[in-house]
């Protein structure tokens, strides 16, 4: 097992590894938070949070806190331990991925062969939390919400899996590393035709995955009630959005990765550890684009919603991988 | 078992397929107190039926029992989002009762502030409509064009939404020179918002997608239901009290009816921006052609209401506002019976309705733009 | 397919524009303000609660509690009582009580008194911890603020 941090392997390295995982998934809720409330103030032309802390930095941690302290409160009739081990069952797994993130050329916690699917398999887990979520609530509302998103996370995997194959194609391998290290010349994004189609084609179905504006019918179901977690509350809520917030971390840094060349670029001498700072701020900059998103398109409508999967990016996702065999065979 | 189609008429579908929803009276939208029963299969409409009366404050009965001229808050009351053609509409039918002239001045200025009413009307219901549709920014934007003519109407009429400003024989304060200037930088700075809203919500193609063909009313329907405003004009119907029926003085300014072609969401929407426009135009006009001379005519301090029937009807925000008095000769009225337009454009929502999908009823029923407490009275 | 390519490439301009309308939002100032840090001035014809106003030579109240306004008032908020001082033919307000809580703010009051006895002020933010402190005595409010009113309304 290949380690990054220096100086450390076996369990303590291993204890290590997971205690700077976890404390970055909540780190990094708490901050992709504030940024969203923030970029929501100002693209509204407001401020966002002032009050707690300099310009409501500290807002966040409160709210944090408050939702800790909150009771939970679940009504009669659930589906016993199944309500409870939804939120859970969506955050846990998607802390995984970040495992297998290459950050950096020594910050990468663990390299496996088959990388990429590893880092598909524990998203998917979103879906079928979501799923849970909705029906073990005994409402009927948040089950028709669960339902709708279990179609569109269905849906929207298709896409994800052809634009990402197509990058597999050209660069022959599964693994991140492998992947991040292949774009040495240029980023794939700028080097094949059919890849940056894949990386357009990514990036939606990636929001669409995520549940963001403007496929949000599951979440922001104004029209209804809260949708899949309107049952839920306090710490249970929190964990959700912690897992929404991190999934679509986890999106970026895999387009990051795969198609914006990883670690690469700004050409400054920062070193084996210190091109993660790359890294972070493409995946960044990807979050500030899914944010964008969110505040300036309305819904779309869910018949919509998967019309456009089925009917415009599957077949290009698909003529996409197909342009990029034959051009990997001439 | 095979499932029937959705379109298959309500009466014959399997009752046990078909489930209950409550849409209110607690609203997510900013409508009021509506309450819509749904059946739903699956995400299919099979019946709608409004329930209103949540919001019902008897203003008509208040009329009955009060002095005419202790109704005038009432009025502003009616409608709030855009009250002043409602106190037009009442002011004018007891002038016309009792024969009292307004004098032109006053005639521009009542123009001048329903006009900028009703841009400030339309700029909420624009908001308001894209929060249905989960567009978060557009709202906030709206509001923010709204601030300088609520500023005006404030230094008006002293109040920000609940004008009670109009009077029988005039009006109450005076457009000066500096008013008149900040309703010209109005006008120009939301003539250049327009482009805005055109690049974030008109071209969009989500907006497109989730207006376009949505409820269609057919001129047929509307006429049986009696829909006025822009709900009948979005159908391709050009009626508008203001030209077929000019009250005030209207029949000086030049400015267009915008219609519709289909009667779907985008052209309802697409009237109401033209209408904007259309009420800059008249605005402009009014200020530049203002005469000089008093605003509020010499009126006796009692005015009682000879015995007869009288009707007077106004083009507002929502449709057509018609007030009918029926007097004995007190100052009392007998009866007074106010028509609100939402009232007619929600009882199309019934057969307009059925058979369509659960997020289309949300836009039509934004489309609409319904003020429950209007309704209700 | 033709149609297909093109939806596909003016959905995508339109959307493109759009985020480019809002990015112009976020890069310019915000327009809101941070109340109650900083607050904003009424416009100069906003309707406060009415207040007795006074006249500007001789500083006396213009008020002479004939209680047209408390017959006009269409909510019937206002109960006056006054009195004849010493050497005055006119009357002079004892109490002028205003029920707040019941008042439209529609300005019958100030328009009807035949002595412009009454104005708007320009009091917002009027928030109280029980119906009785809606109440106000106008009279007792004039007492207490010295300085002279002589807004009225044009007629």
């Amino acid at each position: 097992m290949e380690t990054i941090i220096t100086g450390t392997s076996g369990i303590l390295g291993m204890a290590a590894v997971a205690a700077v995982i976890i404390g970055f998934v909540f780190v990094n809720a708490t901050a992709l938070g504030y940024i969203e409330r923030k970029l929501c103030g100002h693209f509204q032309r407001r401020l966002g949070p002032m009050e707690v802390g300099w310009h409501g930095i500290l807002q966040m941690p409160v709210d944090g806190i408050k939702l800790i302290a909150k009771q939970l409160i679940a009504p009669r009739n659930v589906a016993g331990i199944l309500f409870y081990l939804s939120p859970l069952l969506a955050l846990a797994p998607v802390a995984l991925p970040l495992l297998v993130m290459p950050f950096a050329p020594r910050l990468q916690a663990l390299d496996l062969e088959t990388g990429l699917v590893f880092v598909l398999a524990m998203m998917s887990f979103n879906t079928f939390a979501v799923f849970l979520a909705g029906w073990s609530s005994n409402n009927n509302y948040s089950m028709i919400g669960a339902l709708r998103s279990v179609a569109q996370n269905i849906s929207y995997e298709i896409p994800i899996l052809l634009s990402l194959l197509t990058v597999v194609f050209l660069a022959r391998s599964l693994s991140l590393r492998h992947l991040v290290q292949v774009q040495e010349p240029l980023w794939f994004f700028l080097q094949h035709p059919s890849a940056a189609i894949a990386f357009i084609i990514f990036f939606i179905a990636a929001i669409a995955e995520t549940n963001r504006s403007p496929f949000d019918l599951p979440e922001a179901e104004s029209e209804l009630t809260a949708g899949f977690h309107t049952e839920y509350g306090g710490i249970a809520f929190a964990l959700f959005m912690i897992a929404e917030y991190t999934c679509m971390f986890i999106n970026c840094c895999l387009a990051t990765a795969v198609f914006l060349g990883g670690w690469q670029g700004l050409w400054l001498p920062l070193g084996a550890y210190g091109s993660g700072l790359v890294f972070l701020i493409k995946a960044y900059a990807l979050m500030f684009v899914i944010i964008w998103c969110r505040w300036t398109f309305p819904r779309v409508r869910f018949d919509q919603l998967m019309n456009f999967s089925w009917k415009y990016l599957i077949p290009i996702g698909l003529g996409n991988f197909v342009l990029a065999a034959l051009m990997t065979k001439i | 078992m095979s499932e029937p189609a959705p379109h298959t008429p309500a009466a014959t579908r399997p009752i046990h397929y078909r489930y209950f929803m409550n849409l209110g009276p607690q609203h997510p939208s900013t409508h009021g107190v509506l309450r819509v029963v749904i059946g739903l299969y699956g995400e299919y409409v099979l019946s709608i039926e409004p329930v209103i009366g949540y919001g019902h404050r008897m203003h008509e009965k208040m009329a009955q029992s009060r002095q005419w001229h202790a109704f005038l808050p009432n009025t502003s009351r009616m409608d709030y989002a855009c009250c002043l053609p409602h106190q037009q509409c009442y002011v004018s039918l007891i002038e016309q009762h009792a024969g009292i002239n307004v004098p032109p001045r006053a005639e521009y200025i009542r123009v001048i502030t329903v006009e900028l009413n009703r841009i400030v009307s339309h700029l909420l219901w624009l908001g308001a409509f894209l929060l249905d549709l989960g567009a978060f920014t557009p709202i906030l934007y709206c509001f923010d064009d709204r601030e300088q003519a609520l500023d005006i109407l404030e230094h008006l009429t002293g109040a920000r939404i609940t004008h009670c400003f109009f009077r029988v024989g005039g009006v109450l304060a005076d457009i000066d020179e500096a008013c008149a200037e900040r309703i010209r930088s109005f006008i120009a700075r939301l003539r250049s918002r327009f482009a805005v809203y055109q690049k974030l919500v008109t071209d969009n193609i989500i907006f497109i997608k989730r207006t376009r063909g949505i409820g269609i009313i057919t001129p047929d329907m509307a006429r049986r239901y009696g829909a006025t405003g822009p709900v009948l004009r979005g159908s391709g119907i050009a009626y508008d009290v203001r030209r077929q029926q000019p009250y005030s003085v209207y029949r000086e300014f030049d400015f267009d009816i915008p219609t519709g072609t289909t009667g779907d969401c985008f052209d309802r929407y697409a009237v109401r921006v033209e209408e904007m426009r259309q009420s800059l135009r008249i605005i402009e006009q009014a200020l530049d052609r203002m005469p000089e001379g008093s605003i509020r005519a010499d009126v006796p301090r009692r005015i009682p209401l000879h015995a007869g029937h009288r009707s007077f009807s106004v083009e507002g925000a929502r449709g057509e506002i018609t007030y009918y008095l029926v007097a004995d000769g007190s100052d009392i009225p007998y009866r007074l019976k106010v028509r609100s337009p939402c009232f007619s454009n929600l009882s199309l929502l019934q057969e307009l309705g059925e058979g369509m999908l659960f997020a289309d009823l949300i836009a039509t029923l934004g489309s609409l733009d319904l003020v429950i407490p209007e309704i209700d009275r | 397919m033709k149609t297909y390519v093109r939806e596909i490439l003016s959905g995508a301009a339109s959307l493109v524009s759009g985020l480019g309308v809002t990015l112009q939002a976020l890069l310019s100032r915000p327009v809101t303000v941070p109340y109650p840090r900083k607050k904003i001035a009424m416009q100069p014809g906003y309707r406060g609660h009415p207040v007795l106003t006074r006249d500007f030579a001789t500083g006396i109240l213009r008020c002479i509690a004939c209680g047209t306004c408390s017959r006009m008032c269409p909510s019937r908020c206002i109960s006056v009582t006054g009195t004849q001082r010493n050497g005055e033919r006119r009357k002079s307000p004892q109490t002028f009580v205003l029920d707040f809580s019941r008042c439209s703010l529609c300005g019958t009051c100030v328009e009807v008194c035949p002595v412009s006895g009454l104005a708007f002020s320009h009091t917002c933010g009027m928030a109280v911890r029980s119906r009785a402190a809606c109440v106000l005595d106008l009279v007792k409010l004039a007492e207490e603020s010295s300085c002279t009113n002589t807004v009225c309304l044009q007629k």
